[in-house]
């Protein structure tokens, strides 16, 4: 077997082991897709309320692509939290693969994970509201989908780092970053309604052009190659993020093994 | 002794290892490379900062030992010794401060990835998904050292079963199963990946008598069929005397002691006049018996 066929069936190993933990924990998975569905409801029905159907749409396109988003980054940013809870990271760490086949398995699953889960609140809303999407390009939105995709998974691939190097602390730290991106990144309202601070802090975000363009595609039916605005943040992000990513969680886990902080803790 | 021997005698026959090499790791014999010790550790020294005050602790202190293959190198130690963080030093899950370690000829920092494919490691706790079956966790850890699923569910099945557990366990949640199971599929992760040196870190700590003699003829058995060093930290002096070709005692991260089992209690009896027993020797070198370690360190587990 070629050394790229051993770690491609290794990185299916962390595909393999989510999924039996997805299914082992079916109730959980139940309740969180029911959580997921009602969150996004309730802040559509604002919409609803107001009687305005355009921010019906444009608050389930963030409620809904904030769900994807906010998974492929808990997915891969808890990678390490989990294996430490369990007490099996010591175990992954010994074995002989790459960090990055590691770290390419569980971002694997974590897009088709979170593209099953938002696929299933996108219909029940679009069920829900009885909305017109024949104008929409939808197109775009998987475009933008997949650019935004990278900045989060290099984004998560840094967040992995905290519970690594904060044995006891490193998950809340993740938690409070997911919570930043939210607040800053247009998700329920236009950027420009925030403090000038924190719009100059939500450029950096990669869920805010993903979000941009999304609404724009979906809402008035741009197309993506007129979004040029909106794809080139994502894809300089995209490109720095995943190998700064790799970089900072080599040093990370370098440092976690001379002190010592890969031991299993409770 | 007598139930002990009983069950010993009833579990030797039932038990028959010989664990198949995982596809796509290196055969054995390009593994081990000639004329090479399955471990060598060199002046070997770690070094932790500890508490708010960074206190520099030397959790290993210059420690050196050759283990051959087809050996049971035995670390025997105090809680706190240092034989966990040997362990861990030699499982390229810490690194070295001081001092160089060779696994067959392989240099543990240089060639990781090799190391990494002739080691495997079972740690006083078994630690799984605990929601996953042995099933699934092994084959888990079979796909990260490169053995299909469908081969790591048979030999799995096979190691199992010769360590006592039925195939129909085998699917359900880990944590449904007692301590003294669990140890035995950490066991056999361990064991699927025909790992050339086994580092057993206190592996019958907390077993039932049945459990603990079902591992410890495993152990032997292992040596004998597959020809793997191993390397086995215990408070169990019983089970060291009988499993061990050798011997050390760390004490304060040093190593104190070095020998047979039957070297170390003729030093004892010769040079202090004590009882030729591995208590006694432990007793001469770390000055306190292990059963007042082994309470005191169960205090401290119960307290954290």
């Amino acid at each position: 077997m070629t050394a790229l066929g051993h770690e491609l069936k290794a990185s299916y190993a962390f595909v393999e082991r989510n999924f039996n933990l997805s299914r082992r924990y079916w109730g959980w998975e139940i309740a969180y897709l029911v959580y997921a569905i009602a969150g996004a409801l309730a802040i559509s029905l604002i919409g609803a309320q107001l009687g305005d159907r355009r921010l019906i749409l444009s608050l389930m396109i963030g409620a809904t692509f904030w769900n994807y988003l906010s998974i492929v980054f808990s997915f891969i940013a808890d990678t390490i939290a989990w294996e430490r809870w369990e007490g099996t990271l010591e175990y992954t760490m010994m074995a002989p693969i790459h960090r990055r086949t590691h770290l390419l398995g569980s971002t694997f699953y974590a897009i088709l994970y979170g593209l099953v889960h938002t696929a299933v609140v996108l219909v029940v809303l679009a069920l829900f509201f009885g909305l017109d999407m024949s104008r929409a390009n939808i197109g775009t939105a998987a475009a933008f989908m997949v650019l935004g995709s990278f900045s989060f998974v290099g984004i998560g691939i840094m967040a992995a780092v905290l519970p690594l190097l904060f044995v006891e602390r490193g998950s809340q730290m993740t938690f409070v970053l997911q919570s930043l991106i939210l607040l800053v990144s247009g998700v329920y309202y236009s950027v420009d309604i925030l403090p000038g601070w924190m719009q100059v802090v939500s450029c950096f975000s990669p869920a805010t052009y993903v979000l941009d363009a999304v609404r724009k595609g979906l809402v008035d039916g741009v197309s993506a190659t007129a979004l040029l605005g909106d794809a080139w943040p994502l894809v300089v992000m995209g490109i720095v993020l995943i190998p700064l990513g790799m970089w900072v969680f080599g040093r990370a886990e370098r440092y976690a093994r001379r002190t010592g902080r890969l031991k299993r803790v409770g | 002794m007598a139930i002990t021997l009983f069950l010993r005698l009833t579990t030797r026959r039932a038990i028959e290892v010989v664990p198949a090499p995982a596809p796509g790791a290196q055969e054995p014999a390009e593994r081990d490379r000639v004329g090479r010790p399955a471990l060598l550790v060199e002046h070997v020294t770690k070094r932790f900062v500890v508490g708010r005050e960074h206190r520099v602790v030397d959790a290993v202190r210059d420690v050196s030992l050759t283990v051959d293959r087809g050996h049971i190198y035995g670390v025997l130690g105090a809680n706190g010794s240092g034989k966990s963080t040997l362990i861990r030093l030699v499982s390229t899950l810490l690194t070295i401060d001081e001092g160089r370690v060779e696994i067959f000829g392989h240099d543990i920092e240089r060639d990781e990835m090799a190391v990494k494919r002739c080691i495997n490691r079972v740690s006083v706790d078994a630690a799984f998904f605990k929601k996953l079956s042995p099933y699934e966790n092994l084959a888990f850890a079979a796909r990260l050292y490169g053995l299909p699923a469908g081969e790591a569910r048979r030999e799995s099945a096979r190691i199992l079963g010769r360590l006592g557990i039925a195939e129909k366990r085998l699917g359900q949640p880990t944590e449904q199963l007692s301590r003294g199971m669990q140890q035995k599929v950490a066991i056999a992760r361990a064991l699927l990946t025909s790992p050339m040196l086994l580092l057993l870190d206190e592996p019958t700590t907390g077993l039932d008598p049945r459990s603990k003699v079902d591992v410890q003829v495993f152990i032997e058995d292992l040596r004998d069929a597959q020809d793997a060093a191993i390397v086995l930290t215990t408070h169990d002096l019983d089970e060291a005397d009988r499993l061990c070709d050798r011997i050390a005692v760390l004490d304060g991260g040093r190593v104190v002691a070095d020998g047979t089992p039957a070297e170390l209690k003729a030093q004892v009896a010769r040079e202090r006049g004590a009882a030729p027993t591995l208590e006694s020797v432990f007793m001469a070198y770390t000055g306190r018996s292990l059963d007042e370690d082994v309470e005191e360190g169960e205090a401290e587990a119960a307290g954290a």
